[in-house]
């Protein structure tokens, strides 16, 4: 990681711990942005479909009707309006800090490309939308998008006649161009909605709704920006006249400026090139992925707990192969799987009390087997020292990454430790106390792990962690990279709560397997 | 007490998102055109005469063509450049021989062309070719206008009105003999 993308997902993370404390985990926007662009994009819906009702296609009416909507009935026309502004704005805030924070948190590479090059074409649907529907009102701004636009466009050469002649004077603009504008400001955003849904397709469970209390504080803000600031119009376009002075909405035109000032040609180039390296990011520079998990079909006894628990769809059950008495079967599909291990954590076959049989679970990942992390727990076990014994399972992803100091043991994900570990290191007295660190509460690197750990150790998911375990002897830490001393205080107090108690031994456990 | 915190610190935040939204959705005002100037726009699209005459067929020539083929003369299809001069007080600012379009060549040559000019009183004249000769024009117009700050002046030609069209209308343009 280059010093400026660290510097930055350190920014990053301050800025989500800061949000963790207002919003708290559960209505932080930072790990909302998907669904905060989703609910802005209804909002457009909503609001856009009342404006359309009162609008009026035509060269003069098109001024008209948007001033009728937002001077004479300015509290509620004039509010539709306002709120369609300020959700495209919103919407283009969103997907901008939400790409950022994908791309300085490492979420674009190996299968997880899929998700960030179907957000490229977005980022341009979502222009043309907004830019489309600022050319119908036909105000003065409107008439510097369209004569800039097509003078743009122009560029290509694709069209017979320059359309930049369109806009040379009055006669030469024609109602029905509002018409075909109209089509272009619907179609588009509904193309952004099919494209909206292909960018979800790799992923399971997408969160496409905000929380019910961020969504009441975003509408509700929206809301009195809306009527504080309502949006408004320049002058009636006047092509006799060039329009000077304009209130660009920078969210949206940021670029327009660029075509003033450099060649059509270079902003065409300045475009391009930044679409392709977006599109290229995943793969800049290319790295090995990991190995996809595979299933051992001998110990697959097809309960689909992997298959539940995959953030991104990547496993599908499918009928039975090999003639074991089992409806079913786990499939991986490679090109989906992230190798997270969420799926050998989700395994009921993946327990390291096996001791008869060799500890090969029925899914798992081929470089980071279950068994390895068995070995790995008690090599870590036997370099702890001093008293209390700790020991530190911790994610690639979080403050423990690289060593929490102490006996540590790293796991791709800290929903890839199967519960029965948890009991095997406490039942079998390799520590005093055991510690799961992973990413910060609701900002799992692999989505689903925070979540589907907690479940599991609360007995409310499977597979369980058994009622025997002594909880007071397990700590689970979320916390980022950037939240070492956190995770360290958090440690050192654990230390402490343990050294006071003495050590409950868990009940004689028989073994497994 | 800790909840209220919280609720006044999501108000701060909903406050500053609302302020970005609401203050970069149309400020910092941009000019994107100088205060005390005009636009002159020069544009047309207009189809020049056809590289060489047309030729009347024999009797023979026509026979052996097929029969929904028939014509009594054939054109040759490519068409010449159409020269254009624009000149602002005398002051030539464009200049430029214009291809025919398509892949033939046989469609018309286009411009479009913006340019910034001071604000005030000005001699535009426009002057184009669109036959095979090699020197002068075919067309040719010029007017003394004022063209206020921020005023946008079209020059546009329309061979249906007569030839050159300074804002739409037509000017004393005459095909040159």
């Amino acid at each position: 990681m280059t010093a400026p993308i660290r510097i930055a997902r350190s920014g990053l993370e301050r800025a989500e711990a800061l949000l963790d404390r207002i919003f708290g985990a559960r209505w932080n926007p930072l790990y909302q942005l998907g669904a905060l662009g989703f609910l802005f994009y209804w909002v457009i819906a909503v609001s856009g479909i009342y404006v359309y009702v009162l609008f009026g296609t035509g060269t003069t009416e098109a001024y008209r009707s948007v001033e009728y909507l937002t001077i004479d009935q300015w509290w509620l026309g004039g509010v539709m309006r306002s709120l369609h502004r300020y959700a495209s704005d919103a919407m283009v805030l969103v997907l901008a800090v939400h790409a950022a924070r994908e791309f300085l948190l490492g979420r674009l590479r190996g299968p997880r490309w899929f998700s960030w090059v179907t957000g490229t074409p977005i980022l341009w649907l979502v222009f043309i939308s907004g830019i489309s529907g600022y050319w119908l009102v036909w105000d003065r701004l409107a008439q510097y998008i369209a004569i800039r636009s097509t003078e743009w466009f122009d560029w290509l050469g694709i069209f017979g006649e320059p359309i930049a002649r369109n806009f040379l004077t009055p006669a030469a603009l024609d109602d029905r161009f509002f018409t075909l504008l109209m089509f272009i400001h619907i179609v588009v955003p509904l193309l952004l909605l099919l494209v909206l849904w292909l960018h979800l397709q790799r992923i399971s469970r997408p969160r496409i709704t905000p929380n019910r209390g961020l969504l009441v504080g975003t509408l509700a803000m929206l809301l009195v920006l809306s009527l504080v600031k309502p949006a408004v119009s320049h002058a009636p376009a006047d092509l006799a006249q060039v329009p000077s002075v304009l209130r660009l909405d920078w969210f949206y035109l940021v670029f327009y400026p660029l075509i003033d000032h450099w060649s059509a040609g270079a902003v065409w180039g300045f475009a391009a090139a930044l679409t392709v390296i977006l599109v290229a990011l995943p793969w800049l520079p290319p790295r090995r992925a990991a190995p996809a998990a595979v299933v051992h079909l001998d110990n697959c006894n097809g309960c689909g707990r992997c298959a539940a628990d995959c953030p991104y769809a990547a496993i599908l059950m499918r009928p039975r192969s090999d003639g074991l008495p089992f409806r079913d079967q786990a499939h991986v599909d490679p090109a989906r799987c992230v190798a997270c291990g969420i799926c050998a954590g989700a395994c009921p076959t993946a327990t390291p009390f096996r001791r008869k049989s060799e500890l090969r679970p029925g899914i798992e990942l081929p470089d980071r087997s279950v068994a390895d992390l068995r070995e790995r727990v008690h090599a870590a076990a036997a370099t702890v020292t001093g008293s209390p014994r700790v020991l530190v399972i911790a994610c690639d992803h979080c403050a423990g990454a690289g060593g929490a100091g102490g006996a540590t043991v790293a796991v791709p994900c800290i929903a890839a430790v199967p519960p029965p570990f948890i009991d095997y290191v406490l039942s079998r007295d390799l520590a005093d106390g055991i510690v799961l660190a992973g990413c910060r509460a609701g900002n799992c690197y692999h989505r689903g792990g925070i979540d589907w750990t907690e479940a599991r150790i609360a007995g409310t998911r499977d597979p369980y962690l058994r009622r025997r375990v002594p909880r007071e002897r397990l700590l689970t830490v979320w916390a980022a990279q950037s939240e070492g001393a956190r995770l360290a205080t958090a440690i050192a107090s654990f230390r402490d709560r343990i050294q006071a108690r003495p050590r409950c031994r868990a009940e004689p456990i028989g073994e497994h397997g | 007490m800790a909840r209220l915190g919280a609720y006044l610190g999501q108000g701060v935040v909903y406050a500053l998102v609302a302020l970005v939204l609401g203050t970069f959705s149309n400020t910092p005002a941009y000019r994107g055109f100088p205060a005390d100037s005009a636009e002159l726009v020069l544009s047309f699209s207009h189809g020049a005469a056809r590289k060489g005459d047309c030729r009347r067929l024999t009797p023979e020539e026509i026979a052996a063509l097929a029969p929904n083929m028939r014509r009594p003369e054939i054109c040759p299809r490519e068409r010449v450049p159409v020269t254009v001069r624009l000149a602002l007080d005398e002051q030539v600012m464009f200049e430029h021989a214009l291809p025919p379009g398509g892949i033939a060549g046989d469609g018309p040559s286009r411009v479009y062309r913006r340019f910034t000019v001071p604000a005030g009183r000005h001699l535009i004249a426009a002057a184009l070719r669109d036959t095979e000769r090699e020197s002068g024009f075919d067309y040719a117009a010029e007017q003394t206008v004022t063209l206020a700050a921020g005023a946008r002046f079209v020059v546009d030609f329309k061979a249906e009105l007569g030839g050159f069209t300074f804002d739409s209308r037509p000017v004393a343009a005459e095909r040159a003999r």
